[in-house]
């Protein structure tokens, strides 16, 4: 075929490829890129998340030294109760904020959004406070044995992702003080607190397999 | 937006904005790097990623060739130990993460927008950032050789072998920083791939024409979205891996350290889990290419399209089920050799499955027997070969015997260069067209062809008889009279053969770039959307976005009388 004859079969022309407009299917509708693209990349993080959870379960119980998680972190007293429920309260406070936001309500979306991130911020206070605690008075590095080992790169690996977390909530809470809520924006946001809630979500895998199950050994 | 659809309007008018340049008048040197450096455009990162890999392509290649002299006579010394260590370290991992990896980026990224008919991919400057990352992580890692001696001068080029066992890479075994390039490059070239392979998934989804249902979608698309999906869940291992040992090696960790209750057995497994998907994240858009060159140039549709979709995706699926058949000889339970033996071999059905799809294509169709098809049918008969010798490895009483042996290295060689690179070449040939508006030299071409066909047997065949007589692989030398020396002989003539044939295809891709002939729209007569467009196509893809009603858009144009949307 030659390139006139392409040419005069390309697009629009009744007998090409492309078929007449009226044909009345509709319009064609696709989903959105940013919440596939995020889907995706929630996708690829659990695939990380994965590979940390196994290696920590199969290190659970098989340090040849102290200290072990019975001693350090034991079934109920060390257990981040207050972190965990503001981390989880964290994931409900976010979805006020959103609601708020599709009313284009910008105060309340403010606060909720505020709340929502100083959440956040206990969690990694606590967070700091626990590992000071487990590095200076219990001994407990990463080289030690093979529970620092995986509980710092686990329990890191989590912690990273909440503290880039917060730096989005805070990138969105500056804009929208010294701005308005953009309404061509609201799905940027929505993936945000989307990121947001997978992060939540590993946190129940993490808390129940680190200071739930493995506690004991 | 806010609803979360995105709504592809019919009669989508799109005017480019001019060009802005900056600096010299265009076709200077600045111009054409400056181009390269700003530029998001998929067809022209298409093309870089292809570039740049055809030149670690080369320098792995040289690599190759000097291991094979070394191993010509027997005792030789032409190559120090340890320079053989690296050769062999750094050839397996420039292969696969920076030439097929690259290479199948390039394909996805040149054809993926074309043939789904849409302008660029979903996230154009991300598509960049994953095409820079790929690149420095090759420079980082070939940068080894003039800046890792380090400490105690042990450095220089990483020598650990492409998978890197542990305890081999733990500091005290491996001093220096030399393994230290290859793990950061290799976490680096990971999120570059990630990255890539996010875009690609969003752009199937997000950003098909009008028309172009997911059972529409030319099996290219499908086998590109299914290889991305196995990016997305197979890489982060890997990158979990390069975590674990940096840890190691720099906080002192014990990942892998068995004196402190660690376990090297455990960074084969994390490295297995990604390493086998890897074959078949390289091997699918092998596929993917021979699905669309087979039917064009049997003229017929392809034969079984369902079937190919399924047996896709239920190889992706089983794919993640196999990787301790890698790992026989480390003294697993009979349980877990027996699971994995079995996963292994049910792979072979749908693969399978595959080959008689594109025989059942070719059968009774009118056969051109052009460069593409040339390759495709090396790569069928090369590829069933690779299949049988690793249906075999995965009896695991026979692979305790030739685990680590020459006849794996001639088994993986089959499966990637027989199977995946000339599958690749095919790819080269059919769509240089395309994209420079010339066709390649069938005379170079075919002196490409033969040359690199008998230098390939030449090269493996003999092989799989070294590893039978217990040659064990990565050797830097070996004794006299053990049988294997009138093998490795021929081994290495035929690299010669393959390095002349590479020597033609180069010479090809310039010659015919200057004084090709030209090759119109659509040279080979094809169905698929990017053969809508003009040759090269322009930045915007198509003047306005198509719409499509089969899975032959353009024999539904060329054939109106008979199109193939009434009988689908």
């Amino acid at each position: 075929m030659s390139a006139e004859k392409l040419a005069s079969l390309h697009v629009g022309h009744p007998t090409g490829f492309v078929n007449d407009p009226t044909d009345g299917t509709g319009p064609w509708v696709l989903p959105s890129q940013r919440k596939v693209g995020v889907i995706c990349l929630i996708l690829t993080e659990s695939a990380l998340f994965v590979i940390f959870v196994v290696a920590y379960v199969y290190y659970m119980g098989k340090s040849l030294n102290p200290p072990f998680p019975r001693d350090v972190i034991p079934f109920p007293t060390k257990t981040p109760w207050l972190a965990s429920f503001a981390l989880f309260g964290s994931s409900f406070t976010i979805v006020y904020a959103e609601k708020m936001m599709h009313k284009l309500d910008r105060k309340g979306f403010l606060i909720w959004w505020g709340i929502t991130m100083a959440l956040g911020a206990y969690f990694v206070f606590y967070s700091a406070t626990e590992w000071y605690e487990l590095i200076y008075h219990e001994g407990l590095t990463i080289s030690v044995n093979v529970f620092g080992t995986t509980f710092y790169s686990l329990v890191g690996l989590h912690l990273s992702h909440v503290i880039v977390g917060l730096i989005l909530l805070s990138i969105i809470f500056v804009l929208t003080l010294f701005g308005k809520i953009p309404e061509d924006h609201i799905e940027h946001t929505e993936m945000i607190s989307w990121y947001w809630h997978f992060v939540d979500g590993i946190w129940v895998v993490v808390l129940t397999l680190v200071y739930f199950i493995s506690a004991r050994y | 937006m806010a609803n979360g659809t995105t709504t592809v309007e019919q009669e989508e008018e799109y005017t480019p904005p001019p060009p802005e340049r900056v600096g010299e008048e265009p076709g200077s040197l600045t111009q054409i790097v400056q181009e390269m450096v700003y530029t998001v455009d998929h067809k022209k990162l298409g093309l870089m990623y292809l570039g740049s890999g055809l030149v670690f392509f080369v320098v792995a290649g040289i690599m190759a060739t000097l291991i094979r002299i070394q191993l010509f006579f027997p005792n030789s010394k032409f190559l120090e130990p340890d320079v053989f260590n690296r050769f062999f370290t750094m050839h397996g991992t420039a292969m696969i993460f920076l030439v097929a990896m690259p290479w199948v980026f390039g394909f996805a990224n040149y054809l993926v927008p074309l043939m789904i008919g849409t302008r660029d991919m979903a996230f154009p400057r991300l598509n960049a950032f994953g095409f820079w990352v790929f690149l420095f992580s090759g420079l980082f890692l070939f940068s080894s050789y003039f800046t890792a001696p380090g400490l105690y001068n042990a450095g220089s080029a990483p020598n650990v072998g492409w998978f890197a066992y542990s305890p081999l890479t733990a500091k005290a075994f491996s001093k220096g920083h030399s393994t230290d390039y290859w793990t950061l490059s290799l976490l680096l070239n990971g999120i570059g791939s990630i990255a890539t392979a996010v875009n690609i998934l969003v752009t199937v989804f997000c950003l098909r024409c009008k028309g172009m249902t997911l059972g529409k979608m030319p099996l290219l698309v499908w086998m590109f979205l299914v290889t991305a999906f196995l990016v997305v869940i197979a890489m982060p291992p890997f990158s979990a891996c390069q975590i674990m040992l940096i840890l190691d090696r720099y906080l002192d960790a014990n990942f892998f350290d068995t004196q402190a209750g660690g376990s090297a057995v455990l960074w084969a497994h994390f490295f297995w889990i990604f390493g086998h998907p890897e074959v078949y994240i390289l091997v699918l858009p092998a596929f993917a290419i021979a699905s669309e060159v087979i039917p064009v140039f049997s003229r017929k549709p392809i034969f079984g399209y369902p079937i190919m979709v399924a047996a896709t995706v239920s190889i992706a699926f089983i794919s993640l089920g196999v990787w301790a058949h890698h790992m026989f000889t480390v003294g697993m339970t009979s349980v877990g050799n027996t699971f994995f033996a079995i996963s292994t071999m049910i792979i072979a059905v749908p693969t399978g499955i595959k080959i008689f799809n594109w025989l059942g294509t070719m059968y009774g169709g009118k056969i051109r027997l052009e460069l593409p098809m040339l390759f495709c049918i090396g790569f069928l008969f090369q590829f069933l070969i690779a299949g049988l010798t690793g249906v075999m490895l995965a009896v695991t009483p026979f692979d305790w015997q030739l685990s680590d042996s020459y006849f794996v290295v001639a088994h993986f060689h089959y499966v990637i260069l027989g199977g995946i690179v000339f599958c690749l070449f095919a790819g080269f040939y059919y769509w240089y067209p395309k994209a420079f508006g010339k066709m390649l030299d069938v005379k170079l071409g075919l002196w490409h062809f033969w040359l690199f066909f008998i230098g390939f047997h030449l090269t493996f065949d003999p092989q799989h008889f070294a590893g039978f007589l217990g040659m064990p692989r990565r050797i830097f030398t070996y004794e006299a009279g053990r049988g294997w020396e009138i093998w490795n002989q021929i081994s290495t003539i035929g690299v010669f053969f393959q390095g002349a044939s590479i020597l033609f295809f180069v010479v090809n891709l310039i010659y015919s770039y200057i004084k090709g002939k030209e090759a119109g729209d659509d040279p080979w007569d094809a169905w698929t959307l990017e053969w809508a467009t003009t040759s090269p196509p322009p930045e915007y893809n198509f003047d306005r976005i198509p719409e499509v009603r089969s899975r032959r858009p353009l024999w539904d144009a060329k054939h109106p009388e008979d199109p193939d949307w009434k009988f689908e």
